[in-house]
């Protein structure tokens, strides 16, 4: 660290040692804020005190595939400017965050933690990331994650292991695990991560942090490393549900390079969490309290649709019938859309390029594919050409698609009786490294509860609701389309009156 | 002996004339762009996390397409991948339309076998999908240029209902003249803005059936179209004769040996695995934006053809002839309203003389040295006998090659034309003083001397004289003789 990183840095714990007991790299989006506003405290100081604390924190963690300093002091600079002026503050003005690895970042190396993509560099930030620069938001890295979102435990990333900061011993969850490992262990103050099928709310859940995976089309995808292009969403992931809304606010909305995002107007995410949520229904699915979820998850499930009833809202149990097909039509549109999705890595623009006794340019592609992908990219792609394959069309990818429209009607009948859906995010908390890996579908299991919202298209969010044999434990709120206001708002409204979320594990310190 | 009949399909591949790419904002102008891989960006050269933006312009052209082939346009579309690896690719799919095209089940007629009535040819389908990038290939490696990657196509697909290669000739013209009336492709087929690929089986005359056929790909002009086709109806007539079954393949043609050559067979086929495109919507063509933009439709071919000879009275082949190309026509109508001669003669003159220069010169349609107004001149000086056809012909010459008006040049050359009486009955009076031997040949009955005569006018007038006054004149003077 440089002579004047020291000495912000001491000059920091200075001003904590008077103002407060939390560190700085633990504030949230809310607290850095007004700290910012206040001109108590810098974006360079909270910025170095972040890079400082990832440096510190991230040798056991390994949240971050790469943290990149130079561009964060940089725009920590650019943000104080901002600060100084007070032209074009935001709430997200000076704070800083980090991004799962498949999300693209100009002249900041972008790996979606797979060997093929080691060393390449995009050309272009993708729509989310130039919307957080505007806000005035400073990038300090780049998440692990399991390699192109392939996973549920970020055990297979190419590159190294993500450890839970609750338990080292454990998985932060995946895809987006580092994303939810950096934001427990507050590296940094937020994150962006990806859902595809739970990717974000599930380690959400495994770290205690507060994650949305907003409506299909909520927030473009122009620069996200795709994997399921009708499935992939990217998602705020926080210390509470204030800070989600705030980010959400500079995230969403219609992007003209992608199409598939949403025209629909983005309300005021932040003004509206504080209205009640006395009145609206709440609509407890039954498929998801079935056999073989961990008591410890129940019991604080059940207790948190007490608070609910306690907060004045209604509970009724509802029913989601086809929830149990919800793990193979999510699959098998998966390995269709993911074989295609991977085809342009192929050796011949970017990325990893084997061309080392190539005889032809098949040579080159299967030997970059080869020594490029990891085993479960490749089991995917060749599940994904097979279900696409002539003769096999019907009988997997259509009807998958067909299962798929009954998964959304699902969701639409029991949004006619309730307002938002809760439910546990995972069955287990936190699996130890290791314990899956040998069997890819009990892996896939872990997904039970997060994945048929993917295929619908609906929000949820995933918020700490207690903690099992020591362990974090992830309550999903899931909510009819484009209904995140009313998700945040619930979210909001449990974390007034409760204080899981603001549980932090000893390496946060 | 059993006698064979073809029956070919044709799939017309065929560039949209728009300003950007089918997905992204780069110009689609690649054949001028500065140096290769200059008109990219992450969406056409497929960089992770890029994504397809329809182009509406090119959408538009397609419906244009489709209408003018008297297609239904399919209110809902939808995108689809087609997946196959190649390095002039760089999704490792192309984005192309499969059940859900934009038009479809039309027609378009030819002339028939007899060359007297027409026949349908069914149009399947109208598809847009995008154009691959271009492979230069240098020793042991090949070189790619992204420009044309992504620039805009549409594929309009035949039913096999060709049973000659005249027919498949004849589809093939009437589909590029149809493409260029309407603006969306410059039928310049050297740049590869059009190409073809026919499919080909040979059949029993008499049969129904439909035999194996074979793809013959890449065909980058008229000449190759025909001359594979030609070929591959040969070669398999040959096979069925000698007792041999042809086998479903893709085929080559090897323009040097004239031969088509196979690529795959069945076997070793593609499976393309197609499927909707997610990163596109469905995309919605509502009836307003279809009438719309049938109000654009300008007046295709056939219908100029009928409109030529009910309103100047040509006749269906010279209406024809002067329809088959957009730039031809437009030259007629507009030589016809400058002028105060008959259509029918200005017609007589831009499809012979006028075309030959054309043709002779390699001209292009659209950039005529000769505007129609000097060719109007032209022929008003000829119908007002102020020069007569030898002249004129000798005036359009120069006409091409300096781009002068045709007065002027009249007037410079002194072309002007002899019609006055007084002169030429001296020019008579002499030459029959100066050939008595002719005279008495033709007063003794051998009136093909009248020729020679008439020769002999125009080498003392050098070429000048009004031929019908001076003829007169001549059978006049001749006549006298007789009877005295």
């Amino acid at each position: 660290m440089s002579r004047t990183g020291m000495a912000i840095m001491s000059r920091c714990r200075w001003f904590l040692g008077k103002s407060s007991q939390m560190e700085l790299h633990s504030l949230s989006i809310r607290e850095a804020h007004e700290l910012l506003s206040k001109k108590q405290v810098s974006s360079l100081e909270l910025t170095t005190a972040a890079l400082e604390h990832i440096r510190k924190t991230d040798l056991h963690i390994r949240a971050f595939v790469t943290v990149s300093d130079e561009l964060a002091l940089e725009q920590a600079r650019l943000a104080d400017e901002r600060l100084r002026t007070g032209e074009g503050v935001t709430p997200l003005t000076g704070i800083p965050f980090a991004v799962k690895d498949c999300i693209s970042t100009k002249n900041v190396r972008t790996t979606c933690s797979s060997k093929i993509l080691e060393n390449y560099v995009p050309q272009y930030n993708a729509t989310v990331i130039d919307r957080l620069a505007e806000a005035g938001a400073v990038l300090v890295g780049k998440h692990n994650m399991d390699e192109f979102g392939m996973g549920s435990s970020c055990e297979n990333s190419a590159f190294f292991n993500t450890h839970n900061p609750w338990d080292l011993e454990r998985v932060p969850g995946g895809s987006s695990g580092g994303s939810a490992a950096a934001v427990a262990a507050s590296m940094g103050v937020f994150a962006l991560g990806e859902d595809t099928g739970g990717s974000v709310r599930m380690p959400a859940g495994f770290c205690n942090v507060t994650g949305l995976k907003p409506t299909y089309g909520r927030v473009p995808r122009y620069g996200l490393i795709a994997l399921v292009s009708s499935f992939d969403c990217i998602g705020p992931m926080a210390r509470d549900a204030w800070d989600c809304a705030a980010v959400l606010q500079a995230i969403a909305g219609q992007d003209r390079r992608d199409t598939t995002s949403l025209p629909a107007p983005v309300p005021d995410y932040v003004k509206g969490l504080e209205k009640p949520v006395k009145g609206l229904r709440l609509g407890v699915p039954k498929e998801y309290f079935q056999s073989g979820m961990e008591p410890g998850v129940e019991s604080s499930i059940r207790e948190a649709i007490h608070k609910f009833e306690e907060l004045g809202m209604e509970v009724r149990e509802v029913s989601l019938p086809h929830t149990k097909y919800g793990l193979p039509v999510y699959y098998l549109i998966l390995f269709a859309e993911a074989s295609a999705n991977l085809a342009r890595f192929d050796g011949a623009r970017f990325g990893l390029s084997v061309t080392e006794g190539a005889e032809n340019v098949i040579d080159m592609y299967l030997q970059t594919r080869r020594e490029g992908f990891g085993p479960e990219v490749k089991r995917r792609i060749m599940l994904g050409a097979y279900v696409l394959s002539a003769g096999y069309y019907d009988a997997y990818y259509l009807k998958a698609q067909r299962v798929r429209t009954l998964l959304r009607r699902d969701f639409e009948a029991a949004f006619e009786q309730c307002d938002a859906l809760v439910a546990p995010t995972c069955p287990t908390t936190a699996f130890k490294l290791g314990e899956k890996t040998d069997d890819p579908l009990t892996m896939y299991l872990s997904d039970i509860y997060v994945v048929s919202t993917n295929p619908a298209g609906v929000p949820a969010l995933s918020v700490p609701c207690g903690f099992s044999n020591g362990m974090p434990v992830g309550m999903q709120l899931i909510g009819k389309h484009l209904s995140e206001d009313v998700l945040l708002q619930i979210g909001h409204a449990y974390q007034s009156v409760t204080d899981w979320h603001l549980k932090r594990p000893t390496v946060a310190k | 002996m059993t006698t064979y009949e073809p029956v070919i399909g044709l799939e017309i591949h065929t560039e949209l004339l728009t300003k950007s790419k089918m997905f992204c904002g780069c110009s689609a102008a690649y054949s001028e762009a500065p140096a290769p891989n200059t008109l990219i960006c992450p969406v056409c050269t497929a960089l992770p996390g890029a994504m397809p933006v329809v182009n509406q312009k090119a959408v538009e052209q397609a419906i244009l397409v489709g209408l003018a082939l008297n297609c239904t346009i399919n209110p809902m579309n939808q995108f689809a991948r087609k997946n196959y690896f190649y390095p002039d690719l760089p999704k490792g799919y192309q984005i192309s339309q499969y059940d859900l095209p934009v038009a479809s089940d039309g027609w378009l007629e030819i002339p028939d076998d007899s060359g007297e009535g027409t026949q349908r040819v069914r149009v399947r389908r109208a598809h847009l999908e995008e154009d691959t990038a271009k492979l230069a290939h240098q020793g042991n490696s090949a070189l790619v240029d992204f420009n044309r990657a992504g620039v805009p196509l549409l594929e309009i697909v035949s039913e096999p209902d060709m049973r000659t290669v005249e027919a498949a000739l004849a589809y093939a013209t009437k589909i590029r003249a149809i493409l260029r009336y309407l603006g969306v492709n410059s039928g310049d087929m050297e740049k590869g803005v059009l190409r073809f690929e026919a499919n080909v089986s040979v059949r029993p005359v008499g049969s129904q059936e439909l035999r194996t056929r074979t793809e013959i790909k890449n065909l980058n002009s008229f000449r190759a179209l025909t001359r594979a086709s030609a070929y591959e109806i040969q070669r398999q007539t040959k096979i069925y004769e000698t007792g041999g079954e042809v086998v479903q393949e893709t085929l080559g043609w090897d323009d040097v040996r004239g031969v088509t050559v196979s690529q795959r067979s069945k076997e070793e086929a593609h499976d393309y695995r197609y499927f909707p495109e997610p990163d596109l919507p469905p995309l919605e063509i509502s009836r307003l934006w279809v009438e719309e933009i049938k109000a654009q439709l300008p007046e295709l071919p056939e219908a100029k053809s009928q409109r030529f000879v009910s309103v100047f009275g040509l006749t269906v082949k010279e209406a024809k002839l002067l329809t088959s190309e957009k730039a031809l026509a437009d030259y007629f109508e507009k030589a016809v309203s400058l002028s105060k001669s008959p259509a029918k003669i200005i017609n007589n003159w831009i499809t012979g003389e006028f075309l030959r220069y054309v043709n002779e010169l390699g001209l292009d349609l659209d950039h005529l040295p000769v505007p129609a107004e000097h060719l109007a001149g032209l022929v008003d000086l000829v119908t007002g006998k102020i020069i007569n056809d030898n002249s004129a012909k000798v005036v359009l010459k120069e006409m091409f090659e300096t781009g002068q008006a045709p007065q002027a040049i009249v007037e410079a050359k002194n072309l002007a034309q002899i019609s006055d009486e007084g002169y030429l009955e001296q020019v008579v009076a002499q030459i029959l003083n100066d050939n008595p031997g002719a005279v008495a040949s033709f007063l003794a009955g051998k009136e093909t001397v009248l020729q020679f005569l008439m020769g002999q006018v125009a080498r003392l007038t050098k070429g000048k004289a009004d031929p019908q006054v001076a003829r007169q004149l001549l059978m006049q003077a001749l006549t006298k003789l007789k009877e005295n």
